[in-house]
């Protein structure tokens, strides 16, 4: 540990109950990036769902918005310690987009444009508990923050959360993605504080 | 894939991290990447540094050179990215303070 | 490369948000002007936060480390730095930092500096370290900034741009020029390179400073007008100046 910097605390203000453990409450909406971010024209988009082999299911932008859309709040925690609480959205529930889809798959992986993967179980794409999102606080998302449409999924860290997201590939056991297999944990509980591998 | 947003920093930005790892002065090494080719400067990689961890792209191509992750007391370190790091060894005792 | 402690041993207001802070460090290995510093502080609860610095200063023989700061309107570590930190305090940094981005006293070839904003600090640090040796290699400095209110050094850059074996300086102004002002405000271009830079057939050696937007578009004119990209050397700030 470093010396012993007087009076400095850094971001963190009072604990808030509300808060998993080790965050700090924000206003604003930090944008954390691993590489450029892409712009894809809406006649470009795609969202696929596929096995690894084959496709599955595939939607281009005016499929995806014919899709019933719902709105929704969640509270947004990332791995670098920020929150934020009572952010609205909305989006096409990822049960909606897997609704047709025969799987016997348990895991999948998020791709997204660019190079960013994310693996989740599939079981936490379900119920009710993942989006793809387009519109954020009444406004179409911007590219700065995952759009034209990115992956929602606030009860996990939001690095699960993969901005221009392009797709899932199913898959039948779990593999790490971008980060997942750069020492951050293969699962992102953030109420249990899993954020690296070996976090119980 | 467009830079419009000009979001990254350079390897200048990483060499402190990156230095304290390799015992040396990164910046001044040339990387070659494994997907394009080129040969550049670290210093002139495009870093990202907001991100969970740290990732250097090829200036050129924009894949992914270098990610070091720094998780309490390990760090990950991935450099696929590179083919290779070019150093000059005749400046070691120069950089390794 | 360790962390060290420094001392704080004086404070220099340079414009309302920006603040020099100069630092004894006993066991400083000393530096090259260019080089950078990691800044870390460290919250009684064991959390720290890191942030790069360039230095400002020559390099010297009394161990001393000015770093120039900017206060950043939601920034964690630059409000403390710029507000809190007291004369007596200690400071840890590791470096120097950065071996590419670097002017050496031995160097002969015309110099050409571009600095963004708050990227003028390593560039003073070049300017300080050709003073100090008595050097007298050509040096042009483009210093391009908001308004007059944000410029750092004016005093010590006005000193140096005129005398005997001056810097050649010049102001673009991106905002709010002075009064009279002969250029109207605005970004610089490839007018304002032609004018006030080293023409690309003297082959200097660039430097360019400051937030990556200005770094791109600075590098951009400079190729456009002749200058080869190995004979520009870059160091990208944050968007808002800040190195992270």
């Amino acid at each position: 540990m470093g010396i012993i910097s007087r009076g400095f605390s850094g971001r963190r203000s009072a604990a808030d109950a509300k808060l998993p453990p080790g965050q700090y409450l924000t206003t604003d909406f930090p944008v954390l990036s691993a590489g450029p971010t892409p712009h894809i024209p809406l006649d470009q988009w795609e969202f696929v769902i596929d096995d690894g082999t084959n496709v599955l299911r595939r939607w281009n932008w005016k499929s995806f918005r014919d899709l019933p859309t719902e709105t929704f709040t969640v509270d947004l925690h990332c791995v670098t310690r920020w929150s934020k609480l009572g952010t609205s959205w909305e989006g096409v529930s990822v049960d909606t987009m897997l609704a047709d889809v025969k799987t016997d798959a348990s895991h999948a992986m998020a791709r997204a444009y660019g190079d960013y993967t994310t693996n989740l179980p599939l079981n936490d794409l379900r119920n009710k508990q993942a989006w793809i999102a387009f519109r954020f606080d009444n406004k179409d998302l911007a590219p700065e923050h995952g759009g034209p449409a990115r992956l929602l999924v606030p009860h996990l860290y939001l690095w699960k959360s993969a901005k221009w997201v392009k797709g899932l590939t199913l898959m039948s056991h779990d593999k790490p993605g971008f980060w997942e297999s750069l020492g951050y944990h293969i699962y992102g509980d953030p109420w249990r504080e899993q954020r690296y591998s070996g976090d119980e | 894939m467009s830079s419009h947003t000009y979001d990254y920093l350079d390897g200048n930005a990483a060499a402190g991290e990156l230095s304290a790892i390799f015992g040396m002065d990164v910046t001044i090494a040339e990387s070659q990447c494994a997907h394009c080719g080129a040969i550049k400067r670290f210093a002139e990689a495009h870093v990202y540094m907001q991100a969970p961890g740290v990732v250097a792209r090829c200036a050129v191509c924009q894949h992914v050179l270098l990610r070091l992750v720094k998780a309490r007391q390990r760090a990950f370190l991935d450099l696929r990215g590179m083919t290779c790091l070019i150093l000059d060894t005749s400046r070691f005792l120069e950089s390794g303070r | 490369m360790m962390w060290r402690v420094g001392t704080v041993v004086a404070l220099q207001d340079e414009t309302a948000t920006a603040r020099t802070i100069t630092l004894k460090v006993p066991d400083w290995p000393g530096h090259i002007a260019g080089q950078h510093v990691d800044v870390r502080l460290t919250a009684s609860d064991g959390y720290s936060a890191v942030r790069s610095y360039s230095i400002a200063s020559a390099p010297n023989a009394e161990k001393r480390v000015e770093l120039t700061v900017e206060r950043l309107p939601n920034g964690e570590v630059s409000p403390y730095l710029t507000q809190e930190l007291a004369v007596g305090d200690r400071l840890e940094l590791r470096g120097p930092i950065g071996g590419w981005f670097v002017w050496r006293t031995q160097q002969t070839e015309p110099i050409q500096l571009i600095a963004g904003g708050s990227g003028i600090v390593p560039l003073m640090a070049m300017i300080r370290s050709r003073a100090s040796t008595g050097s007298t290699a050509p040096f042009r400095l483009l210093y391009s900034v908001r308004e007059p209110g944000a410029v750092f050094y004016r005093d010590d850059l006005l000193a140096l741009s005129d005398c005997y074996n001056k810097v050649s300086l010049t102001y673009a102004y991106t905002r709010i020029p002075p009064k009279d002002w002969p250029r109207p405000p605005g970004r610089i271009d490839a007018a304002l390179i032609a004018d006030a830079t080293w023409p690309s057939n003297l082959a200097p050696t660039c430097f360019v400073c400051g937030p990556t937007s200005f770094v791109e578009g600075a590098t951009d004119l400079l190729i456009a007008s002749g200058h080869g990209r190995d004979k520009i050397r870059t160091e990208r700030f944050g968007p808002t100046g800040d190195r992270k």
